[in-house]
């Protein structure tokens, strides 16, 4: 068993006729606010983190989101501040919606028939709706659970998103100080510089990861989303992502979907807790895992801790 | 000094302590198997003796001559010419619609019912004999807008019969083969592919042309390699469709548009003429071209076998 893999988590301990503490008026910011204060002390082994990073621009926004698959709410009525310069956790048990949250942000959630939205969502206080969907996935770049490069070149995977649509300009030569710069961001440049044109599925597990994460900064994103990158990956890979993570989140707004508790305290500096469609709790990450204020909080993370 | 106890090992489980029934199925299973690969073997075997025997070099590169005197009568290159011009036309033809059948199926495939209309008219057409297709097409050739294709007679009167028809028809032969493997590696790719082309700002058009189209070459190329083995080695189609005529006019060099607009031959339809069944005029002919007939399906299977064994182990994404 992969020792970077949690338990399963204690949803039968997980009492659901209790209501949010941060459902009460104006949930996500309200902790926010909590956390900036920096309140209660840790109740439980809280992680030292090395750096606690200065709060970011806020980048991304969503505000009383819902998302419903044929009419049954998987995303109910979210409010959540994505800010540059910081790692935002979202954690919960399976099904839980933090998928088909992240999925709405660059609206990929749309490619499926029977889904419906309400709520607004806002990147750099403009409504996504408004924005072209083609143009907005460019700023809104998304990393996947399982490893997926295009049957290509290393080059013309990174080079990918550069290009217009279906055409193979601008040619190799305009796009190289680019692609390179994309691959040094990504860790993978000193591993691949010397034979760009290999095809990129033959590079091992951990080396497509990192290059489906260079293939969706190349385009110079703002906000980036990681749907699990690390569930595919054995624990070695998992480190050497989990560390580029924490470097990338240095210039942009990095958002995580991760079933590990681990992991979400090793790279998060925020962290929301999704349960059922709602955000039970959102605060800083030493707070979240530390001292949570809900109850149905408090058993997920221990329950990891255990 | 004593050697260890042997471990006692389970008996091994023998055919013969099986029931009586799975005994006697397992042997029949097994004598199944046997007996195609004698027929194969026999057929390839019999014909290499006979392709052996009456292949002469100068077979390949003869035309045929229309003589009752046998030992002028050529060899059969403008059916080996034909063979080929009609698998080109045909396998491309079947390329064009069924790759982009195959990509509205899996990639748009709405509204569902249209798709299914479409799906269950492929299986109409794989399911039609081809001298079925070959009639049909002869009406449908026949028909006073399409003189074009073929030659028109000063009254108006359309042939109907020419490459351009026989190689319509043929594609028809091709095209559930095509279908059916594009479809399926276009299924084998997972959705999370499609998305991460999508999540990176491109368009479906786009995606299927970078993405999802190079990824499904390997089935895409066994589907056409598969047609092309059906369409060289069909006779209704060529008899009919293609006219009685063994020559194929290469006279106006370089052969243009005339060439398939007119009549010609394939080695199927060389091998029907010349064996007993045909006008029997020359069976050991008939032995030679079917000889190289057989070594071009067999080229043609090998083909692909190589390119969907091809794909190397680890080149898949996880699901």
């Amino acid at each position: 068993m992969d020792p970077l893999k949690s338990p399963p988590p204690p949803r039968r301990r997980i009492r659901a006729d209790l209501h949010p503490t941060v459902a009460e008026g104006d949930d996500g910011t309200a902790s926010f606010a909590a956390a900036t204060r920096n309140g209660t002390a840790p109740r439980h082994r809280a992680p030292e983190r090395k750096v606690q990073r200065p709060y970011g621009l806020e980048r991304m926004r969503v505000e009383d989101l819902v998302i419903a698959y044929a009419g049954k709410p998987a995303v109910d009525g979210v409010t959540l501040p994505m800010r540059s310069g910081e790692v935002l956790a979202l954690i919960g048990p399976s099904g839980c919606g933090k998928t088909t949250l992240l999925r709405s942000l660059n609206r990929l959630v749309e490619l499926t028939p029977t889904a419906t939205r309400t709520g607004r969502i806002v990147l750099d206080d403009e409504d996504v709706d408004g924005l072209d969907v083609t143009r907005l996935r460019r700023r809104v770049a998304m990393v996947f659970q399982q490893p997926n490069p295009f049957p290509m070149s290393i080059f013309d995977n990174v080079a990918y998103a550069l290009r217009e649509q279906g055409s193979r300009k601008p040619r190799a030569a305009e796009l190289r100080a680019p692609v390179q710069e994309a691959l040094q961001r990504a860790g993978l440049w000193d591993e691949v510089a010397d034979d760009l044109d290999r095809p990129a599925l033959r590079l091992s597990g951990g080396q497509q990861q990192r290059l489906c994460i260079a293939r969706a900064i190349a385009a110079q994103p703002e906000v980036l989303l990681l749907d699990e990158p690390c569930s595919a990956l054995d624990p070695r890979s998992t480190a050497v992502i989990e560390e580029l993570i924490g470097h990338l989140a240095d210039t942009l707004a990095v958002v995580i979907v991760t079933h590990n508790l681990q992991q979400a305290q090793r790279i998060a500096d925020h962290v929301g807790f999704m349960y059922l469609g709602e955000l039970v709790e959102y605060g800083p990450a030493a707070e979240v895992f530390g001292s949570p204020r809900d109850p149905r909080t408090r058993d997920y993370v221990e329950g990891a801790f255990g | 000094m004593s050697s260890p106890p042997a471990i006692a090992k389970p008996p091994r489980e023998r055919v013969q302590d099986w029931p009586r029934i799975d005994r006697f199925a397992y042997y029949v299973c097994w004598a199944a198997g046997m007996l195609l690969c004698a027929i194969a073997a026999s057929i390839v075997l019999y014909m290499l003796y006979r392709g052996i025997q009456y292949l002469r070099p100068e077979l390949l590169y003869t035309r045929p001559e229309a003589t009752p005197d046998q030992s002028k009568s050529g060899g059969f290159l403008d059916p080996m010419i034909g063979t080929f011009i009609l698998t080109t036309i045909g396998v491309a033809l079947a390329a064009l619609i069924g790759i982009s059948v195959s990509v509205w199926l899996t990639e748009y495939g709405r509204p569902a019912g249209l798709a299914r209309f479409v799906e269950s008219a492929i299986e109409v057409v794989a399911g039609t004999p081809s001298i079925v297709l070959a009639i049909f097409g002869l009406l449908v050739f026949q028909s006073s807008g399409l003189g074009f294709l073929s030659f028109e007679a000063e009254g108006g009167g359309v042939f109907g019969r020419s490459f351009f028809a026989a190689g319509a028809m043929m594609s028809l032969i091709a095209l559930p083969l095509v279908v059916g493997a594009t479809r399926e590696a276009l299924n084998a790719i997972p959705r999370h592919v499609r998305e991460a082309s999508y999540a990176l700002g491109k368009t479906r058009a786009a995606t299927i042309w970078r993405v999802l189209l190079p990824a499904a070459r390997p089935g895409i190329a066994t589907g056409l390699a598969l047609g092309m083995g059906r369409i060289a080695g069909d006779t209704a189609i060529v008899v009919i469709l293609l006219g009685g005529s063994l020559l194929t006019p290469l006279e106006d060099a370089p052969p243009g548009v005339d060439v398939l607009r007119g009549t010609g031959s394939t080695l199927t339809s060389y091998v029907y003429n010349n064996s007993p069944a045909g006008e029997g005029g020359s069976p050991e002919k008939a032995y030679a071209a079917a000889f190289v007939l057989l070594l071009i399906v067999i080229a043609l299977n090998f083909v692909v076998d190589f390119i969907s064994r091809g794909r190397k182990p680890g080149v898949q994404w996880i699901r």
